[in-house]
């Protein structure tokens, strides 16, 4: 059983790595960038599970500020992908101009919620 | 029926393909005869019409609300609008810092409140900067007048918002007239703005303007929507508490659409921008604070954020992965993994996470909680569960046609569509839990109504028209005879229907009519009346206005030292603080039970009990309402069952068998003698036992209950009568200091 699971995975693991070889750059540099976010986050986690939570407003808006700049990067990523046919009217720079619109929303309001 | 027939004409043609090109000419030459001299196209006459439409409803809307002001005059009516319009006036006194950090202490004597953080403040600041920015066009208006006209203009601007929201739903831009029609005579939430300056009239204005701009990111999948939709949400969060509902509601509804598979990347989209940028900007709000984090009530969203990040992680595996064995082996992996990790973050998560929500919202799903727990938000009577003579009072004809609209939702589903059921039904039930609760269900009844009867509107005038082509195609001149043989066929097949089309349009249109003039009556007579004056029948037929509430106010603001602290029940707090201007105990914020309680208490003990207790909160004055003498029945006498069990709650030495007889309730000769020799009845019925009330009656004659009163020789030791009004209806007593020792 775990035999079959581990060959199932690196199986797996290579059909992955090939199939992700294939997307465009543009696309892995958001990946890119989404990752980076979420390890942000999980250090930020991390920390206070050593320090503690408080100012908690201070926590949240740190740990916020990383999940919403990820999910925004993979909303931008979906709209610019070629291969989604919802998305084929929409430029890229108008997909662009409203992921650099809804950050800086997101910064500001962070800003203010930083305490 | 003109209008719809013109415009309608446009989109027969798409529906009856089968017409020969010649016809089409034909309509429209006849058409564009009739408005030649305006030079429009079909096109244009269309955005007339609807303009002129629209106008029409944005006045219609603002003007019936004006009844009360209209007979009245332009003042505050009800309780929580006083205290709305005193923060206000602070507001645009101190600014937004004082505002912000303004501690109050001329309320909850001793203990004070914490405004800044115990208020939704986007009613004040919607009011402050409409009065700053009409003082900056030098138009010297009082902030009074902004907030008394400021709930119809916000009702105004809701028709619009519905109108729009309900163009977004079909494709037709038809719909959205009638949609504006029904939105525009639509009552329910015009009784709580008619009581003029409370947080419902921009609250609802919120929700419907998040609504749609959520339905509107769903549909286009743009993040400038979503975004859009977000900072909906804050207005709406800064506005009222009800706003758990749209953050419960768009992630049920998220769950329907992933469930039922019409899940698609703009939903990905619209949903995250919306749940993160919304939440994180309600939090915000000092007084929401971080229940979006911790509170049960918030979790749903939380939740189907976390599975949405899921379910469409592994849709992109998925479609990487071309295999599905190879996805299967994934699945099994990742679930294990996912379930030891969840196991373990649960339990660490325990912590942090408070299980209950708050007690308002746990009462709307469980309807029986509040009476067996909480007493004070079970005697609010806003918070009954609603009969059905409400509903139909309300709703008149929406009752029977909201079936019919989500009949035709069903029929044509699209993602607009099914949120507008699932709001629809959702709003439904928790409006047949609590009575204040219609408001938020009304703009979903209208909407769903207003589908009904467009689209019903709309298959009639397409029978009827179509009828309408066949004699012009007999008497055109380029259509074939053989044309006309076939459609004259078509004629003999249904021959009454279009005079059962026709009849059935007047009866739509009588229907409608009959809807709107129901609707201007309830207003005028139901829901225009300022609670503060007081109107009744004279002897002769006249209208007798009571003004003894300002009567009171006024006194007490002249006639009592500055410090002076009032001891009421809490329905009159707000009013006292912000007419009387004078310290009281409890208002209407009801945020300290315990301090309630202690008043309940002080109103149902002996006289010589409630003195302890009235010295121990510095007490100067008690304020009691009385209708014995008009037949006032919202008075204290009425309402002290409520302070007996609330004080009850807190204090066990009150029980409630004590005022009452065989579980009755009764002031005359049999009552309960712990009921007679109360504070409550001692105050209320203080001299009034030589009283003549009513020809033919004894004296002491109560009219509010109908009978004649027990004890008539009332004698107080601790307190002394010091202002009655010319009704009797509020009466103010000094609290006497101690005697002398000797």
């Amino acid at each position: 059983m775990a035999r079959t699971t581990t060959k199932d995975a690196q199986a797996l693991f290579q059909s992955l790595r090939s199939a992700y070889a294939s997307t465009p750059t543009n696309l892995k540099i958001i990946d890119l960038y989404v990752m980076f976010a979420v390890f942000t986050a999980l250090i930020q986690v991390a920390y206070m599970a050593i320090v503690g939570s408080f100012p908690f407003n201070s926590f949240l808006s740190g740990l916020l500020s990383c999940v919403g700049t990820a999910v925004l990067a993979v909303c931008l990523r979906i709209q610019v992908n070629k291969e989604n046919k919802e998305f084929k009217d929409l430029p890229p720079e108008r997909a662009f101009a409203d992921f650099v619109l809804c950050n800086l929303v997101l910064h500001l309001v962070i800003m203010n919620f930083l305490g | 029926i003109r209008n719809g027939g013109k415009s309608d004409s446009v989109n027969g043609h798409k529906s009856g393909s089968n017409q020969s090109p010649s016809l089409k000419s034909d309509l429209i030459s006849p058409t564009m005869f009739n408005l030649k001299t305006l030079k429009l196209k079909t096109k244009q006459q269309e955005l007339l019409i609807r303009v002129t439409i629209l106008c029409l409803v944005y006045v219609l809307a603002f003007i019936t609300r004006l009844f009360s002001v209209l007979r009245y005059e332009s003042m505050i009516h009800e309780f929580d609008p006083c205290f709305n319009y005193r923060t206000t006036l602070f507001l645009t006194q101190k600014g937004f810092y004082g505002f912000w950090n303004w501690f109050d202490s001329e309320s909850w004597y001793p203990l004070g409140r914490i405004i800044g953080d115990t208020l939704y403040p986007g009613l004040m600041v919607t009011a402050a900067l409409m009065y700053w920015t009409l003082r900056f066009l030098r138009f010297a208006v009082h902030i009074r007048e902004v907030c008394v006209l400021g709930a119809p203009f916000f009702a105004s601007n809701t028709t619009l918002v519905a109108y729009f929201f309900g163009k977004e739903i079909g494709d037709l831009g038809f719909r959205g007239r009638p949609c504006g029609s029904c939105t525009d005579s639509d009552l329910p939430w015009l009784h709580l703005e008619i009581r003029s300056y409370d947080n419902e009239g921009v609250a609802i204005f919120a929700l419907l303007l998040t609504f749609y701009l959520f339905v509107k990111a769903v549909n286009t999948g743009s993040l400038a929507w979503a975004l859009a939709s977000a900072f909906g949400y804050f207005y709406m969060v800064s506005a009222w508490g009800g706003y758990v509902f749209i953050i419960n509601l768009v992630p049920l509804y998220v769950m329907v659409l992933l469930i039922t598979g019409r899940y698609s990347m703009r939903l990905y989209v619209a949903y995250n921008c919306m749940y993160v940028l919304g939440m994180l900007l309600a939090m915000q709000i000092r007084f929401v604070g971080f229940q979006h984090v911790q509170s049960g009530e918030h979790m749903a969203a939380m939740g189907v954020f976390f599975l949405l990040q899921v379910f469409y992680f592994l849709d992109w595996v998925k479609h990487m992965l071309s295999d599905t064995k190879l996805f299967q082996a994934f699945l099994r992996i990742t679930v294990t993994t996912a379930v030891v990790v969840g196991v373990v973050a649960l339990g660490a998560l325990q912590l942090g996470i408070s299980h209950h929500g708050r007690a308002a919202s746990t009462l709307l799903l469980d309807p029986t909680y509040a009476k067996d727990h909480i007493p004070i938000i079970a005697s609010v009577s806003e918070h009954q569960p609603t009969a059905w003579s409400s509903f139909m009072f309300d709703f008149h004809s929406l009752l029977f046609l909201f079936p019919a609209g989500l009949y035709f939702c069903f029929k044509r589903l699209s993602d607009a569509t099914i949120f507008l059921v699932m709001y629809g039904l959702t709003s439904m039930y928790f409006a047949g839990v609590m009575v204040r609760l219609i408001l938020v269900a009304t703009p979903a009844v209208c909407l769903i109504s207003a589908i009904a009867v467009s689209a019903t509107i709309k298959n009639l005038t397409r029978l009827v028209r179509a009828k309408n082509k066949v004699p012009s195609t007999g008497s055109s001149k380029g259509a074939s005879s053989t044309k006309s043989s076939s459609k004259a066929s078509l004629d003999q097949s249904l021959p009454f229907q279009r005079n059962g089309a026709i009849a059935l349009l007047v009866g739509a249109f009588y229907l409608l009519s009959k809807y709107a003039t129901h609707c201007t009556w309830v207003t005028s007579e139901a829901y225009s009346s300022p609670s503060i004056v007081l109107a009744a029948r004279g002897a002769y037929g006249n209208r007798v206005i009571f003004y003894d509430y300002r009567e009171a106010y006024f006194w007490l603001r002249q006639n009592t030292p500055p410090d002076a602290k009032v001891m009421s029940w809490w329905d009159y707090g707000y009013q006292i603080t912000a007419m009387g201007n004078r310290t009281v105990i409890v208002d209407n914020n009801t945020w300290n039970n315990t301090h309630i309680a202690t008043v309940g208490r002080a109103m149902s003990s002996y006289e010589d009990e409630a003195y302890e207790i009235m010295r121990s909160l510095d007490v100067d004055y008690v304020l009691v309402v009385f209708g014995g003498v008009t037949g006032y029945s919202s008075d204290d006498i009425n309402k002290f069952l409520w302070m007996v069990r609330i004080g009850g709650g807190v204090f066990p030495v009150i029980k409630e068998p004590d005022y009452l007889v065989n579980g009755e309730y009764r002031v005359d000769k049999g009552a309960a003698p712990k009921m007679l020799n109360c504070l409550m009845y001692k105050l209320s019925y203080y001299r009034f036992g030589e009283l003549m009330t009513e020809y033919g009656k004894p004296p002491g004659y109560d009219r509010a209950r109908g009978v004649e009163i027990g004890n008539k020789d009332v004698k107080l030791e601790y307190l002394e009568e010091v202002f009655t009004t010319s009704n009797w209806i509020v009466r103010i007593y000094k609290v006497k200091p101690p005697n002398n020792r000797w």
